[in-house]
């Protein structure tokens, strides 16, 4: 379930702009893609891009996982749910610090410094990865 | 040195204002700690101090166990003392989170140099976390409302309300005694993290829930409600990415501490209770894409198109949920869920769970007598979250409604509808008292506070009065008539010491009762101590074999398990229904078809609780019909509540009842010598109020060991095959012919018990 939400920067848009094609023509459909995507390259900060990054590499894996665990089959299953949780809670996590240090989200977190989203992330992140540990076998 | 007093007068007004109003108030919320472990100690003052009751005996052996062998062995515990001859992996059918506890104090007061009972630890544990639960309560009130009283006030009323104190005695070692701290505080820390947006509190929730799951069953409650508080949020249009931040940390982290107790294991992503939290956290993920990807397009139809998406993608994964129950690979929900909707259903489907008095809907009388005046409160709180609708308060509605709903199917949820009750009928009454108290002392705390009450009626006053009116020229609107204010606030102050006093006797006379020692009065008004259950328990740990194997009922395994320290058939950890129905098989059958049942479980003695002698009316007589009913559901054929009644469809002990009946080995062993305490003829059963037949029952395969002082328990020995190989029917007769009828009391019993 958590892929889905930040992959659609490209898929979901192509698909939801597919109707619109039929009005304007696939060349608008295509320059709107552009369109977003240039404004993501200009203005977003170099460091979110970096947690975007990050996030993309944390959904492949995360799929690969599913993927594998269809076809091979789940035998360790603990160690199946240990790493797919550890990618979706890092995932969260990492949404998380991207929606703190956001600035636009500015007046929704005003109680929380960058440093802070930052220290709440790695205190999260250890817990998550404790218990993953933890539950691996 | 008038000067200098005026001067420290105003350096303490202006200064430390805030801060001795913080000591005060550090100081009262110790007092009311003080006050709820001293209210919850009434068991230990009037008794003594020991464990009470069923379950807390297993949880003190298991915490003994733990102490004893440490946390490893505790954790791989296979028990083979009881469920004879199956055994119990205890280690993972249990939540660790008490005894753990318990043990981590024990080991910590050893550190300290401090060598306190591991006993002593166990009784004082639940008062102790019940101090804890007041200063979460005042938390989470605190979080609410701004104003300071009404944290107080719930921290005071969730000290002393008896829907608390009734789990949480000294001695009531139960799970409940420290999962109600863990219920309040994690909700604490989830509106904590709602109202900052901050991934440490939603953590830090994950972690207590984690806490929670180890260490009630009743963890089901948070994995369900917070869900829903997300979800009427996302309804209501309020997503915000504090929202976001905190549900997903708090899912992720949570589920995943949840599956490190063995007990729960895949439950979380295997089972229906499960799943809303589990759809929730993908709807969030939905939504939050969503309005992510909102930003970055500016057209609108994509908008729409967006929500239609999102709608889409719901209805799917809510089919596919459907699809998967339905399919088998995630567990449909348990009956104890069931039961919580249709209340009739467990009482068809699985008596075991109908036939504890706790999983009994509630009686109305019983909302009043625990929780006093605040029923009356409670609503009038609600409703004042409705007025300032904010995140918070649309979770204490939820919350309301939902327990509220639960306490009143079930007894034992009650308490989970207490803390919700002491925190909105603070709120009402706080907003009671800064209504009145300080309309005209500006300098209180709550002047500010009273703000948009003041301004609300201000507004009020004004649409009602005409404008020339002196009372509306005023600047200042509020209750000035020291006449109003009296009267209001002499009732609240009534009402308030009604409550304490209420509490203060319901804990004394109806909670504090350890129901392993019972009490009663002598006629001089002296109380009178009646121990007969520790004096067969312990009789059976000085008089029977290691390894004796005990038959009971199942509501007595864990207490011989604690007591006697003998291995049980049946305990009150009731995982094999078809274990129990043999038990209540052998209890429910003539001695014919009970004597082969009892050999192949090897069992030694039988133990029965009977309480026509004294009048003590939770005897096996009473809970027979469980036991009937119970083997029914496995063996219809053989056993049948219907004959048990009379035609007229009475359940009779005296000369009418049926021959079942009588034949059954229950009624045979509780009623076994009984006429022989009377005058001929004059027996009676004082629970039942029945004349019993003259003639008492006879008994062939078992006999006779021991009967306590007031013949509650009764304790009988399987006799072993006959030496010459007859069946027991006709050595007994042979035995009886050979004394020429002489009597049919024999002494046997006597002369037993004196060895």
């Amino acid at each position: 379930m958590a892929p889905k939400s930040r992959v659609p920067e490209k898929s979901s848009v192509s698909t939801s702009s597919a109707p619109k094609a039929k009005k304007a023509g696939s060349a608008d459909a295509q320059q709107i893609v552009q369109d977003v995507w240039s404004k993501y390259v200009n203005k977003t900060p170099q460091r979110v891009k970096l947690l975007d990054s990050f996030m993309v590499f944390l959904i492949v894996v995360g799929v690969l996982q599913f993927v594998y665990c269809l076809i091979v089959g789940n035998f360790p299953f603990n160690a199946f749910l240990s790493g797919f949780s550890a990618t979706v809670g890092q995932f969260v996590l990492t949404a998380s610090l991207r929606i703190q240090t956001n600035p636009e989200n500015k007046a929704e977190f005003e109680s929380i410094s960058h440093e802070r989203a930052f220290a709440d992330f790695v205190f999260g992140s250890l817990i998550l990865h404790f218990f993953c540990i933890n539950f691996i076998n | 040195m008038a000067a200098a007093e005026s001067e420290t007068d105003k350096f303490i007004k202006q200064v430390s204002g805030r801060n001795t109003r913080g000591l005060l108030r550090v100081i009262i919320l110790c007092l009311i700690a003080g006050a709820a472990v001293a209210s919850r100690l009434f068991s230990v003052i009037r008794f003594e101090s020991i464990i009470h009751e069923f379950d807390p005996w297993f949880n003190f052996r298991a915490t003994k166990y733990l102490v004893q062998n440490g946390f490893y062995s505790f954790w791989d515990w296979f028990d083979d003392r009881t469920w004879h001859p199956l055994g119990r992996v205890t280690g993972g059918t249990l939540y660790p989170g008490l005894m753990v506890t318990s043990g981590a104090i024990y080991h910590l007061l050893r550190f300290l140099t401090l060598p306190v009972d591991i006993r002593n630890i166990c009784v004082l544990l639940a008062p102790g976390f019940s101090g804890l639960t007041a200063l979460a309560t005042y938390l989470l009130t605190s979080e609410m409302v701004t104003s300071p009283s009404a944290g107080l006030l719930a921290a005071a009323f969730m000290g002393i309300t008896p829907g608390y104190i009734s789990r949480s005695v000294a001695g009531s070692y139960d799970n409940e005694a420290i999962a109600i701290f863990l219920l309040v505080f994690t909700f604490f820390l989830w509106i904590k993290a709602v109202k900052n947006g901050s991934m440490f509190w939603g953590a830090l929730t994950a972690l207590f829930y984690g806490y929670m799951v180890s260490a009630w069953g009743g963890y089901v409650f948070i994995t369900n409600l917070l869900p829903l508080h997300a979800f009427v949020l996302i309804c209501m249009g309020r997503y915000s990415p504090r929202l976001y931040v905190s549900y997903t940390s708090w899912y992720a982290l949570g589920t995943l501490a949840s599956m490190q107790i063995p007990f729960v294991g895949f439950l979380p992503i295997r089972s229906s209770e499960h799943m809303s939290a589990l759809g929730v956290f993908g709807l969030l993920q939905l939504v939050g894409g969503v309005e992510w990807i909102r930003t970055q397009i500016p057209s609108k139809q994509f908008q729409t198109l967006l929500r239609a998406l999102v709608l889409f993608i719901f209805v799917v994964a809510l089919g596919g949920l459907v699809l998967l129950t339905v399919s088998g690979v995630i567990a449909p929900w348990t009956g104890r869920f069931y039961s919580l909707w249709d209340t009739g259903y467990a009482k068809i489907h699985i008596p075991i769970i109908a036939s504890v008095s706790e999983h009994q809907p509630t009686a109305w009388p019983a909302f009043f007598f625990d929780l006093s005046m605040m029923i009356w409160l409670f609503p009038a709180g609600v409703y004042m979250c409705f007025r300032k609708l904010t995140d918070e308060q649309v979770f204490i509605v939820i919350y309301a409604v939902l327990a509220s709903y639960f306490a009143g199917v079930m007894v034992r949820l009650m308490l989970t509808l207490t803390p919700i009750v002491c925190v909105a009928s603070a709120m009402a009454f706080s907003q009671i008292l800064d209504t009145y108290l300080n309309a005209k002392t500006p300098k209180a705390e709550p002047a500010k506070e009273n703000g948009d009450s003041k301004d609300a009626a201000k507004v009020a006053a004004a649409a009602v009065l005409p404008e020339g009116l002196r009372s509306t020229r005023q600047p200042l609107i509020g209750v000035y008539s020291y006449a109003s204010k009296l009267t209001v606030m002499g009732a609240s102050v009534v009402y308030l010491l009604l409550f304490v006093l209420h509490c203060t006797w319901v804990t004394s006379n109806a909670y504090s009762s350890p129901s392993v020692v019972l009490a009663s009065r002598l006629p001089d008004g002296s109380q009178h101590i009646i121990d007969d259950y520790r004096e067969a328990y312990y009789w059976l740990r000085q008089n029977t074999p290691d390894n004796a194997k005990i038959m009971s009922w199942w509501d007595y395994g864990y207490q011989i398990g604690g007591m006697a320290d003998r291995p049980t058939l049946v305990d009150n950890n009731t995982w094999n229904n078809t274990h129990i129905a043999t038990v209540g098989k052998a209890m429910s059958s003539r001695e014919e078809v009970s004597y082969p049942i009892m050999r192949q479980h090897e069992v030694d003695y039988v133990l029965v609780v009977f309480g026509g002698l004294l009048g003590y009316s939770g005897d096996d007589i009473n809970k027979f019909l469980w036991m009937v009913r119970i083997a029914e559901g496995i063996w219809p054929e053989e056993v049948k509540e219907r004959n048990f009644f009379t035609p007229r469809g009475e359940y009779r002990v005296d000369e009418e009842a049926t021959p079942t009946m009588k034949n059954s080995l229950m009624y045979k062993m509780s009623y076994y010598n009984y006429h022989s305490l009377f005058p001929a003829g004059q027996a009676t059963d004082r629970v039942r109020n029945a004349r019993l037949p003259a003639q008492g029952p006879e008994l062939s395969t078992i006999e006779e060991a021991f009967t306590s002082e007031n013949w509650i328990i009764r304790i009988y020995k399987v006799k072993e095959p006959d030496n010459f190989g007859r069946d027991h029917q006709s050595a007994t007769s042979f035995d009886k012919g050979h004394k020429k009828k002489k009597a049919p009391k024999r002494k046997g019993p006597r002369v037993l018990r004196v060895e």
